[in-house]
């Protein structure tokens, strides 16, 4: 890149990054007041019923208990949890409390008392009568069974996504380009496979959490642990039938969230205790809560079926796309365009035909959410698996058949709503990653004795940066009298560090360090709109939307500036610390301009930008693994992670390179550890972290990260985005590392030792 | 019951619940570095020094510790700051939830062993979960520090 920046670009630390390290008090459980109602939720052992009646009488009676509420109490209208513009495609289908419970887990009752020993016995003694439905868990089952999981009349969806309720349907649809069937007919190989992954956790350290409290005008004050502030004001208003006016959301440091917390999993339950009582009150889940009634992955299955020639080039993609969306649907409808959208696009180059279809079932299971890579992961797990089976079955090396077949730089890609492809450096990721990973050397399988093997597996991925034509990002710059600048955003920094890019964006900008940019983020009552922190989005519009404030901010500070100077603006060049007057030498330094604007000024020295992308540009990244696996345990051990990423401009290496390496670490966990299993009942069993194992710090071998990057001409300072891309790659590498060490394909996820064990024949060894 | 608990140095006499556990006792007394991350003994979030060892104080009532110091990273401020700037330096710090018990096991780790190698510390800090990093950002961070140390230390002896 020959563009040359003083701060982006550059490692700077994390603004928040000392009073994380040394433990300060910034969670939502650590700023609110104690003496808040402690909120607990009693949930439905069974995983279809309808509430008969509820005795909350004896519950009521246990000292501390200020009240318990049932389906009788909460209003009546259906709303979605799913953080999402307005209207959203997940359906209205949730109540508060519902007579009609869904899945294990499933709220009953509301308890609010004053300690949580009171609220854990009231639970015990509310009194439940149900009658027991049967229930459809498995998602093959569900479309068009007899078992209803929505059977109710005021099911809405509010956009048209192809869903019908009294079908157990979601959502449904297909795209195409091209006759797939006649392509496919002239194929000299068809691949047809079928893969499966499972309702992973995100499993953020930070469980849900809510506190809710009347401020001093009788409004509804909500600090909470989201990533949505401004789309969970609108979620809140409907669900309990309240203007926004009288909502304020509020978030303060996030432990975590990875797209768990772009649903209001928890926020209505206190809201509305506080509500009823005028009282603050406070809801932390539990683990097991998270674990059982949180927002995980959508479980899919994938059947791809593949069309290639002899000499490996790959003419068509057949995808169709299972997806489980549990008992509710939030986020059903878009996840599952990612499987299709963000895995058939990585082979435009010379794909004469695709076509994708999908369904989104209801079962009677948690229900799923939004998981950085939202779709994307589970797809690219199937295409990327297809490929390299394709691959091994030609004799071809996997790295060469993807060179001759990946997306290019000039290409436009039909399967991803036909966007060119302005900036795109897979094709030097894969050359570097094969020269970092030392591939040739690695890739051969080695028998290293007593029964263990070492061999290499790759992938490639690719994500977006937004959601085109409807993510809104803004940012509010203010100047300040000793010429420092206040930041002010929708957005929500979850960890990731978007507040200190941000403000390095403004560094930039402005000719000023970080360190004179403070940054605040977010509260529905300050901060300008923003759609919030998901979809890859905030670097990129967010980004965007800051860049144009300080040009904005620039203008206003050379109009006060030609007011002091008895000249034009256009006369003034904006310097950072001062505004010159061309050809004159006359100057004023910005801390005159900042006093001059608190004094006899008319024109406001803060502005507020707004930015939305009609295109969505993708990362691009490939990923490769050198896996040890013992054939007679079955235990795969991963030895070296290489990746190298294109998000176009990494804003912060730093953050960008800790990005990788997380979303990295995600990958191999549900890759390899993390399960999600039901009893028969439809209860999760991995519902604590002694069941739901994920990586530990000797689960995950040596990562190393590198970027090659590609210059985005619709993006801040050519930046595309790195959050969930990063993510998509280890299910599919891994797998194929398995093969080339076991001959055995497993294509569902995760894959244990005793599954690879059973699998794997022995007669091989010396 | 009553207990006597010495908090970072300062002594603590309370009538307390006999199931209280020692996290929401500390946390109560305004040690809110101390996180919750699992209630199962698995994650490593809650990590306090019990008489300068690492405990997990989700699985500890506080009864136990009657007669007892308790250190967390509120009494540590000094010797933690001396080396988290190098996890900063990474931004391996993300979300920062599972920072107090990460920075904690790593000063017993350091007491302990001042001179780890990279695999005495992947094994030391096993049991202190992190679901943003990755871990490689935190290993880095703590091998800079060590190396900088060694520096120092070299230097002044030259």
């Amino acid at each position: 890149m020959d563009r040359k920046y003083k701060v982006v670009g550059q490692p700077c630390r994390k603004k928040d990054s000392m009073q994380l390290l040394l433990g300060k008090p910034v969670y939502t459980s650590d700023v609110v007041p104690g003496g808040a109602l402690v909120v607990r939720l009693l949930r439905s052992p069974h995983a279809n019923a309808m509430v008969k009646s509820v005795d909350v009488s004896l519950a009521r009676k246990v000292p501390g208990v200020v009240d318990v509420y049932t389906w009788q109490d909460v209003p009546a209208t259906r709303f979605a949890i799913a953080g999402q513009t307005y209207p959203e495609p997940s359906p209205y289908d949730r109540l508060i409390l519902d007579r009609h419970v869904r899945f294990v887990g499933d709220p009953v009752a509301i308890i609010a008392a004053e300690n949580d020993k009171a609220a854990r016995r009231a639970m015990r003694l509310v009194k439940v009568e149900y009658e027991v439905l049967p229930a459809v868990t498995d998602p093959h089952a569900a479309l068009d069974n007899p078992v209803l999981v929505h059977p109710e009349e005021d099911w809405e969806p509010p956009c048209p996504v192809g869903g019908d309720n009294k079908r157990n349907l979601v959502a449904s649809g297909e795209e195409k380009d091209g006759d797939v069937e006649a392509v496919l007919a002239d194929c000299d190989m068809v691949l047809d496979r079928t893969y499966h992954t499972r309702a992973f956790q995100q499993a953020m350290m930070e469980t849900f959490r809510t506190y809710t409290t009347l401020d001093r005008y009788g409004r509804l004050h909500v600090i909470s642990s989201t990533q949505i502030v401004f789309h969970c004001r609108r979620i809140l208003s409907r669900a309990l039938g309240i203007p926004k006016s009288r909502i304020r959301v509020e978030k303060p440091r996030i432990g975590g969230g990875f797209g768990a917390k772009q649903t209001a999993v928890c926020e209505v339950y206190p809201a509305f205790v506080t509500l009823k009582t005028g009282r603050p009150a406070q809801l932390i889940y539990t683990r097991e809560e998270s674990q059982i009634a949180g927002s995980p992955r959508h479980e899919m299955e994938i059947r791809v079926r593949l069309g290639a020639d002899r000499d490996g080039h790959i003419r068509a993609l057949d995808v169709y796309t299972l997806s489980n969306s549990g008992a509710y649907g939030e986020h059903g409808p878009t996840t599952v365009g990612l499987s299709g959208h963000k895995s058939i696009p990585l082979y435009t180059g010379g794909l004469e035909a695709f076509r994708f279809g999908y369904d989104v079932v209801y079962t009677n299971l948690q229900p799923a959410g939004a998981y950085r890579g939202y779709g994307a992961t589970q797809g690219i797990f199937a295409v990327e698996s297809t490929v390299n089976e394709l691959a091994e079955r030609l004799g071809m090396d996997p790295t060469v058949i993807r060179e001759r077949n990946m997306v290019r730089e000039g290409m436009v890609m039909p399967a991803y709503y036909n966007e060119p492809v302005n900036a795109c450096a897979l094709d030097r990721c894969m050359a570097r990653c094969k020269e970092l990973f030392d591939w040739d050397r690695r890739y051969p399988v080695r028998e290293m004795g007593n029964g263990k093997v070492r061999t290499a597996g790759v992938a490639m991925a690719m994500q977006g940066s937004c959601i085109s034509n409807v993510d809104v990002g803004s940012a509010t710059l203010k100047l300040s009298e000793d010429g420092t600048y206040n930041l002010i955003l929708g957005a929500a920094d979850m960890g990731t560090g978007c507040d200190t890019i941000l403000a390095q964006m403004v560094a930039e900008c402005m000719d000023c360090t970080v360190d004179s940019v403070a940054v605040f983020g977010a509260d529905t009552d300050i901060s300008p709109y923003d759609s919030g922190s998901y979809a890859s989005s905030t670097t990129y519009v967010t980004g965007k939307a800051v860049e144009k404030a300080c040009d904005q901010l620039k203008e206003k500070i050379c109009e006060i500036a030609a007011g002091m100077l008895s000249c034009e603006p256009g006369e003034l060049t904006f310097e950072g610390a001062c505004v010159r007057r061309a050809g004159t030498g006359q100057s004023v330094s910005l801390t005159d301009i900042a006093y001059k604007s608190q004094a006899g000024n008319c024109i406001a020295a803060e502005t507020t930008a707004t930015h939305s992308s009609p295109c969505s540009p993708p990362p691009y990244m490939v990923g490769m693994v050198e896996i040890e696996l013992d054939r007679y345990t079955g235990q795969v051990t991963v030895l070296d992670y290489v990746a190298v990423v294109d998000c176009g401009t990494p804003i912060n290496p730093a953050l960008a390179r800790v990005q990788t390496e997380g979303g990295l670490v995600q990958g191999i966990g549900m890759t390899l550890s993390e399960n999600v299993t039901y009893n028969a009942a439809g209860r999760p069993i991995e519902s604590s972290f002694l069941q739901y194992k994920i990586p530990t710090r000797l689960d995950m071998g040596h990562l190393r990260v590198e970027f090659e990057s590609s210059y985005e001409p619709t993006g801040p300072f050519g930046a595309k985005s790195i959050g969930e891309i990063v993510i998509n790659t280890p299910a599919p590498a891994i797998a194929h590392a398995i093969y080339r060490a076991t001959g055995v394909w497993h294509r569902s996820l995760p894959i244990t030792p005793e599954e690879i064990a059973m699998d794997t024949p022995l007669d091989s060894e010396a | 019951m009553e207990i006597n608990i010495r908090v970072n140095g300062r002594a603590v006499r309370e009538q307390i619940e006999p199931d209280l556990l020692l996290i929401d006792f500390l946390r109560a007394h305004g040690c809110l570095s101390v996180k919750r991350g699992c209630e199962t003994s698995n994650c490593g979030l809650c990590t306090v020094f019990l008489d300068d060892k690492p405990i997990l104080s989700c699985s500890m009532l506080a009864a136990r510790a009657d007669g007892h110091s308790v250190t967390t990273l509120e009494g540590l401020q000094e010797e933690a700051s001396d080396f988290v700037g190098f996890i900063a330096d990474q931004g391996a710090d993300q979300c920062g939830f599972c920072n107090p018990g990460f920075v904690m096991n790593t000063i017993a780790l350091l007491r302990e062993n001042p001179d780890p190698t990279d695999d005495d510390i992947r094994a030391f800090l096993a049991g202190n979960l992190c679901r943003c990093s990755g871990y490689e950002g935190q290993l880095r961070g703590i091998r800079n520090y060590l190396n900088q140390r060694e520096e120092r230390r070299n230097g002044q002896e030259v």
